[in-house]
């Protein structure tokens, strides 16, 4: 190559780069956005955020569940969020999965991926985990059956039906089931399980699809002390590979998660909105926090 | 119709004679009362040109076979009392003598003499329905100069009008062009399907040729045309709102016990039959023991018909539905086979064939609006009785105690119990009173249709429609749905057919569930999808 | 990692190879041996007045219940297995009897009533050409395609939209039923071509062989029982298969299976699709041996029937549904020879006793955790510890 031939192709893709992240900076989200800015193959992280979330509002006849909710999670960050009950919180994560449609604002995945026009199974193919409050496993299928389920193969009728699994995918299904302490379980039906165990499956089939990002909504209610202790150790081993937003009431597992560490960020929502962001020892020193948790 | 047009011509010739003048003699009445028909015909029509108050009287009674003939004599009984027909003194019955028979032929020309006798009684009433029964006829030229007596000789200005409208009828075709412009100028006023036809006939291309009353003419068809089209539009949305209210009364005890409760009732098509069975006893029942006050059976059948279904109701909830709440498919299919056996039993007790159920009196007959647009009794009652189960209903629910319970348990059970209320005695009365609305539906259609072991299966299918249209838990939804389903019904079967309006409506309602998945009038947020 | 696990392929997996055990092999065998076997020796073979003798009506109502078997068959992949209750499958069945029936109808040729290469209906209705909708039917290829397309077309239209506004539930049963009514309506019609209330009847020939005779029945017996055996293979096999689980894990939890990144919508619309095309060629199969099709065929309540052959032999069994089918049938058959009044109320009481009652069915009454067998196991098992 010669090197007038190099600069041009320098400058060519010095163009692109500029055409392409203006494109990114500009008019982004909102639902006129057109089909060619969205890119639901690459999830694009160069500007930190892996979730966006601008003046979301949600209201179901007049009741306003979301009111201007703005919140950004860095990549690999660990953010926990907490609230009174009717805070929003199971909303925010509706509308972020697909579940709900906001009535404005915008969400995006990375700076590109508009998540408001994609459906609930196309936002957990590009990445996105939920887990919910109360487990949702299949409780006909055995253990070892639902996380075949889950792993992340192709999801098409045609490749279901001629499906065999490869020597890789059965050592990642028993791997997922050392690290959710399940492996002597793998053949009973997960509808015998006790509730910590399905707490567990569901976070099990989670992981197993490598996500990206991980909504986890209350995901140690109704488990033991020691089953807590256990969550918040995988969790922590989760963290910089992942990014994780866990919504908890036990502030007993937040101090374990967030460790005492002022970099690691707790949210308190409100009434649908964000009341106060920061560490947790700041969070529970604001004055407004507490007025909303105690009461005056 | 041709019997009428014939006796009608037949009369008109008769009044063109001039110088009519009425009496009657002995001969005359010898003449119509015996021998041979057609002879006998004549010699009415004779008699008619120039009978009396006495031939009307004579007609009525050879009509209702009061008239005998011995020898030349000619007699009317009547009450017992014997008289000579011709001079009205009083006689006596000679022995041997024979009764007059009528058949079709004679009875249509003494019925039409009489009638024509009848437009020019002396009481107005009389006038009245003569003019009116003459204006059915489909009317010519032959008519023309008992009408034009007529006309001259009216003094009600309404029937004037009117024997006016049918002259211009039959003038429209006259040879004198004048009359036929003024004739079509007329006609415009009329609000008649039939003369909207003649005035197309007559633009036909056999009818008239005179460009100047052919304009005449198209300009009187439009107007009436547009006139009809009222008539016609109304009709459609009234059939549309009756069909309505129909499905409201349907609808309404399925939105109790689908939309509160959450129980698909399949077999709630037979507790709107066993309603109309109801209601054909106490009809049996008061024609055999209270036949003075026949026609308020119905107002019997209300309750008793809410009872009995109410009845039955309560005992499917105690003995079957009770133990499949929160199984919706399984409530289906058992109440399915509940159907099965509640038809087989009506079958068993009443026979498989439709058993008949009249309309009171007070039901019978409508109310003509145009006269292209009769609306019936019956349907007007339905309507206004919907109306009213509607307001009980909603009042019910609403305002009282009762109602109150029923919100709570089926928003939540657990709660409801935990404050002290009996949930299972709640879910059975709230079962029975749809049960009951269910009944009160039977009713209606025992009045309006036929009434067999299948009524229900006709209704199922569109009921369920309406509350999935509608949406669940919401009464307004409910009322929207039934009436917007019913005109849409209706609208598209006088486009289309009664076979493809209820496949256009199918396709509709799936599309619009493409849109509204859970109905008209959803509730929305977390606690709907439960 | 490794010291902790064992070698999962050893311990993890279960047995999938063969589709079927030891014992569930031997009895497809027995099954297909009676078909193809016994049956016909028995009906051809042995003579009438033998104990061991056939009749034809016997074997026309095997083969009649064998069609409703293959229709219950399908009524569990989607209800038993995907938790779709359908109640107008039905006309599913019905579209692929009209198809075969339309083909069985030019074969009559000109041996109708009126000696007219047309059939009688047409004739009658003063039709002198063939509607747009006859054209391929005198090409038994053609028309065979029909038989799986005309359905097969028809749910998928159906399932799409319905799919699609996520209609579930309750209210999905209740368009289905009323997609069957309008279906029953329009076939009802005269003009629509279809015969109008009185269908297709008086079949003469099939392939320019004539129908009646007793070797054309057994062959057409053969074809149906080996069709269904052949359907229940395939229904196993996608059962066992991942489509199958998911499917499973759409009827329990549909959410999550969303969630987990798969779309519910098309795995419905496959088994959906799939199942009115197994209807519709049962449809094809039952219309040559009964000799009739009618619109009655799409009453919503024939298609009710068809959930509870399904509910009644054991929902998401796959076997439960063909015993389900020929018990309801059976008693049927007996009920309306012997006390017809009463058949209504069995087959209601039929439907109250099983949902009540017998959720899962004959096969799980048998087979069950709660069932005969368990309780023989554990009878013996019992006494066979005591003893020692």
């Amino acid at each position: 190559m010669t090197p007038e031939l190099m600069q041009a192709g320098a400058r060519a893709r010095r163009a692109a780069e500029l055409r392409s992240s203006a494109a990114a900076i500009g008019e982004s989200g909102g639902r006129e956005a057109s089909y060619s800015r969205i890119t639901t193959g690459e999830l694009d992280v160069t500007h930190g955020a892996i979730l966006y979330l601008d003046d979301i509002t949600v209201s179901f006849d007049g009741f306003k569940a979301l009111n201007a909710l703005s919140l950004s999670i860095s990549a690999g960050e660990m953010r926990c969020i907490i609230g009174p009950n009717g805070a929003g919180k199971t909303t925010m994560m509706d509308v972020i999965t697909g579940k709900t449609r906001p009535d404005a604002g915008r969400a995006f995945f990375g700076s590109t991926i508009d998540l408001l026009r994609m459906r609930e199974n196309e936002i957990a193919s590009i990445g996105v985990g939920r887990k919910f409050q109360k487990p949702t496993v299949f409780e006909h299928l055995s253990v070892f059956e639902n996380l075949e389920l889950a792993l992340k193969a192709d999801r098409g009728v045609r490749a279901s039906l001629f499906f065999r699994l490869t020597g890789e995918q059965l050592d990642r299904i028993g791997s997922t089931l050392v690290l959710i302490h399940l492996k002597d379980h793998a053949q009973r039906p997960a509808g015998l399980l006790s509730h910590g165990q399905k707490q567990w499956l569901e976070i099990g089939m989670l992981l197993i699809q490598n996500p990206k990002l991980l909504l986890l909504d209350e995901p140690v209610a109704g488990m033991t002390d020691e089953e807590t202790d256990r969550t918040a150790e995988l969790f922590l081993s989760l963290e910089s590979s992942h990014s994780l937003v866990i919504v908890e009431h036990d502030m007993k597992f937040i101090h374990a998660l967030t460790h005492g560490n002022p970099a690691k960020r707790v949210t308190v929502l409100h009434e649908g909105s964000v009341l106060a962001e920061g560490s947790l020892a700041d969070v529970q020193r604001n004055e407004k926090v507490v007025e909303v948790y105690l009461g005056r | 119709m041709l019997r009428k047009v014939v006796r009608w011509g037949v009369l008109a010739l008769a009044f063109a004679m001039p110088g009519a003048s009425f009496a009657l003699n002995a001969e005359q009445a010898l003449a119509i009362a015996a021998g041979d028909n057609d002879l006998r015909i004549v010699a009415l029509n004779a008699a008619v040109a120039r009978g009396d108050e006495r031939l009307a009287a004579f007609v009525q009674a050879m009509l209702d076979d009061e008239v005998k003939v011995a020898g030349p004599r000619v007699f009317i009984v009547h009450d017992g009392k014997t008289t000579d027909a011709a001079t009205g003194a009083a006689a006596t019955l000679p022995d041997g003598a024979e009764d007059v028979t009528n058949n079709n032929r004679t009875r249509g020309a003494l019925e039409a003499a009489l009638a024509g006798l009848r437009v020019f009684s002396p009481d107005v009433g009389v006038r009245r329905t003569a003019i009116a029964e003459l204006a059915k006829v489909s009317l010519d030229d032959r008519q023309l100069p008992l009408v034009e007596k007529a006309f001259a000789a009216e003094t009600d200005p309404a029937l004037k009008s009117q024997l006016e409208r049918m002259r211009s009828t039959m003038l429209v075709t006259s040879s004198d062009r004048g009359k036929r412009l003024a004739a079509a100028g007329d006609l415009a006023g009329s609000n008649q399907s039939a003369v909207a036809s003649l005035l197309q006939e007559r633009l036909g291309p056999s009818g008239e040729a005179d460009p100047e009353v052919r304009a005449a003419l198209q300009q009187a068809l439009t107007t009436v045309r547009a006139r009809l089209a009222w008539g016609e539009k109304l009709a459609v949305v009234f059939t549309g709102i009756s069909l309505g209210s129909v499905l409201l009364l349907v609808a309404l005890g399925l939105a109790i016990t689908y939309g509160l409760m959450g129980v698909i009732n399949m077999a709630h098509g037979e507790l709107m039959m066993i309603g109309a069975y109801t209601t054909y006893v106490v009809q049996n029942l008061f024609r055999q023991y209270l036949p003075g006050i026949f026609d308020a059976y119905v107002i019997a059948a209300i309750p008793a018909a809410f009872l009995v279904s109410a009845l039955v109701g309560a005992v499917l909830e105690r003995g079957v539905i009770r133990f499949l709440y929160g199984r919706p498919l399984e409530t289906l299919l058992a109440t399915w086979g509940i159907s099965l056996v509640l038809q087989q039993s009506v079958r068993s007790l009443f026979g498989a064939q439709n058993v008949p159920v009249e309309n009171p009196n007070w039901l019978s007959g409508g109310v003509e609006v145009m006269s292209n647009l009769v609306l019936p009794y019956n349907r007007i009652a339905i309507i206004a009785f919907a109306m009213i189960v509607l307001g009980g209903v909603a009042l019910l629910i609403a305002k009282t105690r009762f109602g109150l319970f029923i919100r709570g348990v089926t928003q939540n059970r657990r709660m409801a119990s935990c404050v002290g209320v009996d949930t299972a005695r709640i879910d059975m009365l709230a079962f029975s009173f749809g049960a009951g609305i269910a009944g009160l539906g039977g009713v209606a259609l025992s009045q309006i249709g036929n009434v067999g072991p299948d009524l229900g299966q006709s209704y199922i299918v569109d009921s369920f429609l309406v509350v999935v249209v509608g949406g669940v838990g919401q009464l307004a939804g409910t009322v929207v749905a039934a009436v917007g389903l019913g005109v849409l019904n209706k609208l598209f079967e006088g486009l289309a057919g009664a076979v493809l309006a209820k496949i256009a409506v199918l396709v509709i309602i799936v599309v619009f569930i493409q849109r509204k998945p859970s109905g008209l009038f959803a509730m929305k947020g977390r606690s709907a999808e439960a | 990692m490794s010291a902790v696990l064992t070698p999962p392929s050893v311990a993890l997996v279960p047995r999938r190879g063969l589709l079927l055990g030891i014992r569930g092999w031997a009895g497809v065998t027995i099954a297909l041996a009676v078909v193809a076997v016994i049956v016909p020796i028995a009906n051809l073979l042995v003579p009438g007045d033998s104990v061991f003798h056939l009749s034809d009506y016997a074997v026309q109502l095997v083969a009649k219940i064998m069609c409703y078997a293959m229709c219950a068959l399908a009524m569990d992949l989607i209800w038993g297995y995907t938790g779709i209750l359908s109640l107008g499958h039905g006309v599913f069945f019905a579209l692929g009897g009209y198809a075969m029936g339309m083909y069985l109808m030019r074969q009559i040729g000109s041996d109708g009533q009126y000696r007219l290469p047309m059939p009688d209906f047409m004739v009658f209705l003063n039709w002198k050409e063939f509607p747009w909708h006859w054209a391929v039917s005198d090409s038994f290829v053609a028309q065979m395609l029909l038989v799986v397309l005309a359905p097969g077309l028809l749910a998928f239209v159906f399932g799409f939209f319905a799919f699609r506004s996520r209609i579930k539930g309750v209210y999905f049963s209740i368009i289905t039923q009323a997609m069957t009514f309008a279906m029953m309506l329009l076939f009802f019609r005269n003009e629509t071509g279809f015969g109008g209330n009185n269908g297709f009847t008086d079949f003469k020939r099939i392939l320019g062989m004539p129908l009646a005779t007793p070797s054309m029945r057994m062959t057409l017996f053969v074809i149906t029982g080996c069709t269904l055996i052949a359907f229940f293979l395939m229904a196993r096999a996608i059962v066992e298969s991942k489509f199958g689980r998911v499917l499973q894990a759409i009827r329990d939890a549909e959410s999550r299976v969303m969630f987990t990144g798969y779309d519910p919508l098309r795995y419905k619309l496959a088994i959906w699709t799939l199942s009115a095309a197994m209807c519709g060629i049962a449809g094809a199969l039952y219309v040559p041996q009964v000799g009739i099709i009618n619109p009655s065929e799409m009453t919503p309540a024939a298609s009710i029937e068809i959930a509870i052959w399904t509910a009644v032999g054991g929902r998401a069994t796959l076997i439960g549904p063909i015993v389900g089918a020929f018990f309801v049938n059976g008693m049927k058959s007996w009920f309306t020879q012997a006390f017809p009044e009463f058949w209504l109320y069995a087959l209601g009481a039929m439907f109250i006793a099983v949902t009540l009652f017998l959720p899962q069915g004959i096969v799980g009454l048998v087979r069950g955790p709660d069932g005969v067998l368990a309780r023989l196991r554990r009878s013996t098992r019992r006494e066979g510890g005591s003893a020692s």
